[in-house]
């Protein structure tokens, strides 16, 4: 797929499409707020008694018209500083696919909410300014997006109503942004020309962007196909819990979802760490038997043969395994307002699988400003994105990040305090 | 390196598809199993409502053939609809599951809670009891059917919500929750709330209620109720909640959207008698859940964040 690759059309019409997940990356001052108030405001996710709230806290403040940013203002100890705090959800739903937006704040502890966004974002809308352009902030956030797998990115140049409507200003914006995301290699990369405060381009295609002849933003979003991306990857089964009734019961499956690819009754699987092989007897979902799981399913496997399997194991395809990995190199994200504990010990926490890591080298930190790389780093602060080398107790059964989502994720616990102090990306297994 | 890259099997195609409720019940099992698996004494707090009758049946898809790893809990606050308190007792019993409640009245008898007024609104007062319940059985995580559409400071909510040892929610210090691996680790005295339908909407809710064809209390379906009209609510006329001077006593077609206590959940005017209907209704509702029904978020815009904080549900 290139960068300009037409993104897949599901099928019907009428059809129910799942969910789709997406980040919203810009600071206040580019419209993001007023984005989401917009997108909520013209699916009708919003009520009157919100919108009342809403007109009114708009007229205390003196504004002439309804602020929509004011939709998504959160917490009493947020407007008092008029900043916000962390990420929040929103919801919205059309006929063909329900909606979940990671909705991020930009301030100092950006980066490290919009990794915890984007970790679970099917695509990534970054916001311009169309009067500012490129500026550091795309080039992060663009990045932060990439760096977490965000396949889908959606360039909107906001404001457009600010700068005449101006084709060619959104061509240089375009230009430019292509000037530096090239390297990144993004799959799915598409513009749109808005303006989130009258409503262009969002879900109505308003009047002041003739000449734009592309989709809607939430026309382009209703499109975005996510489901066959995880399907075409090789079986990840992580057990969650062996499922025994006991008490006149011969029962014995093994639960968990179905984190990726395709699994059918009759097909040969193999457990890890055992490496036991067997095939798939039965896929039960309560009182129904399925004949085949798909990425995404919560289901309980029973096997042909008894294996010795528990929590924290993974059912893979068999011939397609994970790597059986000790020791790992990974980037990670720096979640914690205080630098890594002096022993550099910590609880890794990948799959269903809990393990002791050792931190044994910090082997660069990038500077998410200038994308320069310092090589071994005396210490790592909250935001730093670095390069570590990790050694663990016991194995865990991994992909690299780039292969697999699920099996190439994991984030760092600190045993004393309990925080979740890194998010951590495999890159060397 | 593997190649772990397969060739799409053209004629999976067809299976492939998921819906939003397929999509939202897969995850809601996921973290159910979670809490299962990495927790010592978790509870789910079943109140006979239709967000913890949802939890219940996907419990059932989570670990049936197997009983549930842990007991149901209701905090009472005796101001209950007698046809909820009914059902719940009903679930349970169906299920075969164990049902532990607590109540706020056996708090008022200890001292532990003390109302301005006697007919004060229990629902801030549950906190207590709820904390004292988590301290007798000991429990490290409690379940529950919140969701982050219902309001302003559930948004901000995690999957899984930290409490300090005072039962307390710190929204400025939560744990970056990332991808579907949740930190669970607690120090002794100190508990998770896990709210694993936290990306429902009670649209969401009622089209599952729908597919699943699950039972919930009649007072959710249309029926005559004595009412009286205030503050633009439809008020209850119960036992607890008799007419103030020179108000009229109405008898209205209603259902209730939430049924909390009784002295601060109000029904909204509906024929609704199915959930289908009700789908209906709610696609093109105008005011929101609480909005339409709660009087004691109505308090103040950040009522729902100070109680939260002080460890309400």
């Amino acid at each position: 797929m290139g960068m300009f690759g037409e993104l897949p059309h599901a099928g019907a019409d009428t059809a129910d499409l799942g969910v789709l997940r997406f980040i919203t990356a810009g600071s206040v001052d580019d419209g993001k707020s007023t984005l989401i108030g917009r997108l909520l405001h013209d699916t009708k996710a919003i009520f009157e008694d919100q919108l009342a709230a809403v007109t009114r806290a708009s007229t205390k403040r003196g504004q002439d018209s309804v602020d929509l940013s004011l939709l998504t203002d959160g917490l009493e100890a947020e407007r008092e500083q008029g900043i916000t705090i962390d990420v929040a959800y929103r919801y919205f739903a059309t006929p063909r696919r329900k909606f979940i937006i990671a909705d991020t704040p930009g301030h100092e502890q950006y980066t490290r909410n919009m990794v915890t966004g984007a970790s679970t974002a099917d695509a990534a809308i970054i916001l311009i300014d169309a009067r500012k352009g490129v500026l550091t902030q795309t080039r992060r956030h663009t990045y932060i997006a990439h760096l977490l797998g965000v396949k889908h990115v959606i360039v909107a140049i906001n404001k457009m109503d600010l700068v005449e409507h101006s084709q060619t200003v959104f061509d240089d914006i375009r230009a430019s942004f292509l000037g530096f995301a090239m390297d990144l290699d993004i799959p799915d990369l598409r513009f749109i020309p808005m303006s989130a405060l009258r409503g262009d381009m969002v879900v109505d295609r308003g009047e002041g962007l003739s000449w734009y002849s592309g989709e809607t933003l939430l026309q382009l979003l209703e499109s975005i196909n996510v489901a066959y991306t995880a399907d075409a990857l090789a079986a990840r089964f992580p057990v969650q819990l062996v499922v025994r009734p006991g008490a006149g019961s011969d029962f014995r499956g093994y639960a968990g979802r179905l984190e990726s690819g395709v699994l059918s009754v009759g097909d040969s699987v193999v457990a890890l760490p055992s490496g036991r092989n067997t095939t798939i007897k039965e896929i039960v979902f309560l009182d129904k038997k399925m004949p085949v799981a798909v990425a995404g399913d919560s289901v309980t496997l029973v096997l042909a043969d008894e294996i010795d399997i528990s929590r924290g194991d993974i059912i893979a395809a068999s011939a397609h395994e994970p790597r059986v990995a000790k020791k790992i190199g990974a980037r990670i994200c720096w979640l914690s307002t205080d630098p890594p504990n002096a022993a550099g010990r910590f609880v890794l926490k990948h799959t269903t699988r809990s393990v002791k890591a050792k931190l044994a080298s910090v082997n660069d930190r990038m500077d998410i400003n200038t994308f320069v790389r310092q090589p071994l780093p005396a210490s790592l602060a909250m935001n730093d994105i670095a390069h570590v080398t990790l050694s663990l107790a016991q194995p865990i059964f991994a992909d690299t990040y780039a292969m697999n989502r699920i099996t190439g994720s994991f984030i760092l616990i600190d045993e004393a305090t309990n925080q979740t102090v890194a998010a951590g990306m495999i890159e060397q297994t | 390196m593997n190649a772990t890259a397969l060739a799409h099997p053209p004629e999976l195609t067809t299976l492939a598809q998921r819906s939003h409720l397929d999509w939202l019940e897969s995850e809601a099992i996921h973290i159910l199993r979670e809490v299962a698996g990495e927790c010592a004494n978790p509870v789910l707090f079943f109140s006979g409502g239709k967000d913890s009758i949802v939890l219940l049946r996907l419990a059932e898809k989570a670990f049936r053939p197997a009983r549930f790893p842990f007991p149901l809990m209701h905090i009472d606050t005796g101001h209950n609809f007698d046809e909820v308190i009914a059902f719940r007792d009903l679930r349970a019993e169906e299920l075969g599951e164990r049902l532990i409640v607590r109540s706020v009245e056996d708090s008022m008898k200890r001292g532990t809670v003390r109302l301005h007024r006697e007919d004060d609104s229990r629902n801030a007062a549950q906190s207590v009891t709820l904390l004292e319940a988590i301290e007798e059985f000991g429990f490290d995580a409690a379940i529950g059917g919140a969701r982050r559409d219902e309001e302003k400071a559930r948004a901000k909510e995690r999957m899984f919500s930290f409490r300090d040892e005072f039962g307390q929610w710190d929204p400025k210090n939560q744990r970056p929750e990332l991808w579907n691996l949740y930190n669970t680790r607690v120090h002794k005295g100190e508990h998770m709330r896990v709210f694993p339908i936290s990306n429902w909407t009670e649209l969401d809710i009622w089209q599952y209620i729908a597919r699943e064809n699950i039972a919930v209390p009649s007072i959710y379906y249309t029926h005559r109720r004595a009412v009286i009209r205030r503050n633009g609510l439809l008020v209850p006329v119960t036992r607890v909640t008799p007419p103030r001077e020179g108000e009229t006593v109405e008898e209205v077609a209603v259902r209730f959207r939430t049924v909390g206590d009784i002295t601060c959940t109000c029904p909204v005017e509906s024929n609704a008698s199915t959930p289908v209907e009700i789908i209906a209704e709610t696609a093109v509702t105008t005011i929101t859940e609480r909005g339409a029904t709660r009087m004691d978020d109505q308090t103040s815009d950040a009522s729902m964040e100070r109680r939260k904080k002080e460890g309400y549900f």
